[in-house]
């Protein structure tokens, strides 16, 4: 054991002399023994790290008192905060100027010889000696693996239900709009201008089929695409008010128009400035929205309140792949 | 072996030899105590990263007693009057409780979400200086890429945080990166129904999950990486930048004891005692004023946290292109800035040491002696440039509020910033190179000016001062910039 082990030492040793000797590409030693050591001694440091100290731990205690007394979070980070701050000045004083100040050399491993990996390397194989199918080992080790990935997802999947769950929307013919608090939306109440959120009586709010924005515009002005002419009575219509590019709000309306800054009348989301002009049907005229917002064609029923005339004309919110392009 | 006799010891004794007679741990702990660390001031980078981290973990522990992982809508009443008597998510309720009525909680809520902030400035920076001086290059590649994985998960962790707080601004997080999830092409339908059990604002279950994964499953990845990060960087040691006695083969520096332990101790301290002070005399994310999320509720000049603001960005600045095929939406917009471009990001990241190997430092070497960013132009233009993009993506992000500021047309602004994605990294690219090869002929500090004075040794043994290194003086630099020696600092004037 010993024998070996001064081997092992001089084998070092000599390894360690080879290796001082030969220097890397573009370096030279410089001669420069940076070692130094220095022994502060200095009375009126370890005072004041001491002084510190105390200093820090009675803030501390101070803090601790407060919180049983509920003082203000200012009074209470402040007493927190400098109390820490009494440390860290005690102890980098300490570091700096009361204990030995050394600059050491040490001598980096140089990594795993070639000579090492290839007796480990056959150290591996050598345990592998004799068998001799092992392509089919490894392959049926691999059938294997493959059932236990399936075995370990098949659980996971019954964490969400399936996507075709994103394609739903409670809208349906004759559904009354109403508004936050439940009550019917009447047509006579909006404006030219008007901008507000619906929701479909009956159903979950926070369902991202239901949300609609109702706005209204002058008839006159509506550029609405083919087949659209009977959804926007009076000039009022509804779309979907989750974004469809990212699914958020489109909780801006740019309405009146500054002339100087923009075209038209339009739906603005907040989150990416995803631009629907409401004339065209809620086309993207800027931002990143792949596709204009779903639109519900309305009526109004004979009370004068709105209802739907039909299903949204695409399916809500972002896109995933089952989005299909025609549906807009 | 039989275990050595010595004489018995009780622990407060001798606690050396107390653990030592058990578990042979004196050799060990006197290599821990040589251990050396060179000095640098960057190098405190990745420490104040890890002393937030271990903020993060103290406050966390705090916050995660008090706060509810529940949708169930509650009536809150509490002192603060516009939400009391509102009908409020347990989750966000228990957060108003933490902030109005938990002694220290807000106190501790916000050092803790100004933790999570400086961890990822920590971390960014501390890559940077990775990136600049070439650190990542052999034998450190695999810790380099710990590392990059850490970040990527510490930004994941952050978004986590804030979105269990189920106020109006993270319900608008959460409905992005949920628009983002749907985005992946093929998966992305099953996958964002499976995150959030259900289309969004998602199912009971949501919340859990994500307090699961924020309190649980990422600290505990981000922790054990961190360990590896560590461990990691034990056997090649440190880098350390060109000096006397510098050399490849060695490292030179502070032992861990005692110095070396007490000042970073002290850092520790230095960076909780900040991190406290701000969380008590600086604001940060007041829930109370965005009030409570509902889907179709949305709010203008929302921001996300720093770190997230170039994803923001990335999906501002996208044209409204997707892709189309067989009936199928295959790539939904968001998929560009959302997943696509982030993906570019960390792929360049990953590939950075083969990068180096084929176009900067254009060898196969082992490197402990850092590179000065100047010493490798070509590097330090890209790096500059990779900067720039991301930086003008970031900036991006808050285009709505520079809107707002500067009153003119957001569209403008948004083609501004378009235009800048492409010329500003070519910019940036010229002109760091230009500064580079500047800096190596005059061979002069950005900051301090000329380093070192130009010597000569007279026959009679004697020293002569003849002037600064930029009159004309020898540089220690070869033509083509490859640093001739490893001298140069021995005496280090500061000039003006």
């Amino acid at each position: 054991m010993r024998a070996r082990l001064t081997r092992l030492l001089l084998l070092f040793g000599l390894a360690r002399g080879a290796a001082r000797a030969r220097n890397e590409p573009g370096e030279h030693d410089d001669g420069i023994d940076p070692r130094r050591r220095d022994v502060p001694a200095s009375p009126g440091n370890e005072l004041l790290v001491a002084v510190l100290l105390a200093v820090g731990g009675l803030l501390l205690v101070a803090f601790g008192v407060l919180v049983a007394v509920e003082a203000s979070t200012q009074l209470l980070g402040g007493l927190l905060g400098a109390g820490l701050a009494a440390l860290a000045a005690a102890l980098i004083v300490a570091g700096k100027g009361v204990v030995v100040q050394e600059t050491s050399v040490q001598e980096r491993i140089s990594g795993d010889s070639p000579e090492a990996v290839q007796r480990t390397e056959d150290e591996l194989a050598s345990g592998i000696e004799g068998v001799s199918r092992r392509r089919l080992l490894l392959g049926a080790a691999g059938v294997t693996g493959t059932g236990a990935l399936v075995a370990a997802a098949v659980p996971f999947t019954a964490i969400g239900p399936s996507p075709e769950a994103l394609l739903g929307s409670p809208w349906r013919a004759g559904t009354a709009l109403v508004d936050e608090q439940h009550a019917a939306i009447r047509a006579d109440e909006l404006e030219v201008g008007s901008f507000l959120t619906a929701f479909p009586r009956g159903a979950d709010m926070r369902e991202l089929g239901s949300p609609v924005v109702v706005v209204r515009a002058d008839p006159a002005e509506l550029r609405l695409p083919a087949g659209r002419a009977e959804w926007a009575p009076e000039g009022i219509m509804a779309f979907s008010k989750i974004c469809t590019h990212a699914g958020c709000a489109v909780s801006l309306y740019r309405y009146p128009v500054d002339e100087r800054l923009s075209s038209g009348p339009a739906l603005v989301c907040p989150c990416h400035y995803s631009t629907f002009d409401v004339r065209r049907g809620a086309r993207v005229i800027f931002g990143p929205a792949g596709r204009p917002l779903p639109q519900l064609p309305l009526r109004i029923a004979a009370d004068n309140t709105l209802v739907a005339g039909g299903p949204l004309s695409g399916s809500v919110g972002p896109a995933w792949w089952g989005t299909r392009r025609g549906r807009t | 072996m039989g275990y050595a006799q010595g004489p018995d010891v009780s622990p407060p004794q001798d606690p050396v030899a107390f653990v030592g007679q058990r578990l042979q741990t004196a050799k060990p702990l006197r290599q821990v105590m040589r251990y050396v660390f060179p000095d640098h001031w960057s190098f405190l980078l990745g420490e104040a990263a890890l002393y937030s981290f271990v903020v993060l973990v103290a406050t966390g522990v705090f916050l995660g007693f008090f706060y509810t992982p529940s949708t169930t809508e509650v009536t809150w009443t509490g002192p603060y009057a516009p939400l009391s008597g509102e009908s409020l998510s347990q989750a966000y309720a228990s957060v108003l409780d933490l902030s109005f009525t938990v002694p220290a909680g807000l106190l501790m809520r916000q050092t803790h979400h100004w933790a999570a902030n400086l961890f990822l400035v920590a971390i960014t920076l501390h890559l940077l200086r990775i990136f600049y001086t070439a650190a990542f290059r052999k034998p450190r590649e695999l810790n380099y890429f710990v590392g990059v994985t850490l970040l990527g998960l510490a930004i994941l962790e952050g978004y986590a945080g804030y979105s269990l707080l189920d106020d109006l601004l993270s319900g608008m997080g959460l409905a992005i990166g949920y628009g983002t999830a749907l985005s992946i092409p093929g998966v992305g339908g099953a996958l964002g129904s499976l995150i959030w059990d259900g289309p969004f604002p998602g199912g009971d279950d949501f919340l859990s999950r994500l307090f699961v994964v924020h309190v649980f499953i990422l600290p505990a990845i981000i922790a054990g990486l961190i360990a590896a990060h560590l461990a990691m960087i034990v056997r090649p040691h440190h880098t350390q930048f060109r000096g006397p006695g510098r050399r490849e083969r060695n490292v030179v520096g502070s032992p861990l004891w005692p110095a070396y332990a007490l000042r970073s101790l002290g850092f520790f301290a230095a960076v909780a005692a900040i991190l406290v002070l701000l969380g008590a005399f600086v604001q940060i994310n007041p829930i109370w004023q965005w009030g409570p999320f509902d889907p179709w509720v949305g709010e203008n000049g929302a921001q996300p946290d720093w770190y997230l603001g170039w994803l923001i960005g990335a999906l501002r600045l996208m044209p409204n292109w997707e892709i189309h095929a067989f009936g199928a939406t295959v790539a939904p917009n968001p998929f560009f800035g959302g997943i696509l471009f982030p993906g570019l990001v960390f792929g360049v990241l990953y590939a950075a040491p083969w990068l180096d190997r084929r176009l900067w430092s254009r060898d196969e070497r082992v490197h402990h002696l850092l590179d000065r960013p100047r010493d490798n132009p070509r590097r330090t233009a890209f790096a500059t440039a990779f900067v720039t993009l991301v930086v003008v993506v970031l900036f991006a992000g808050s285009a709505d509020r520079l809107f707002l500021a500067t009153s003119s047309s957001y569209e403008l602004l948004v083609w501004v910033f378009r235009a800048l994605v492409f010329v500003a990294p070519v910019v940036a690219w010229v002109v760091a190179r230009r500064v580079c090869l500047r800096l190596r002929r005059e061979d002069a500090h950005p900051l301090r000016g000329v380093d070192g004075q130009v010597v000569q040794r007279a026959a009679s043994g004697g020293f002569e001062t003849l002037g600064s290194a930029r009159n004309g003086g020898p540089s220690d630099r070869q033509p083509d910039g490859t640093p001739k020696t490893s001298t140069g600092q021995a005496s280090r004037p500061k000039a003006d």
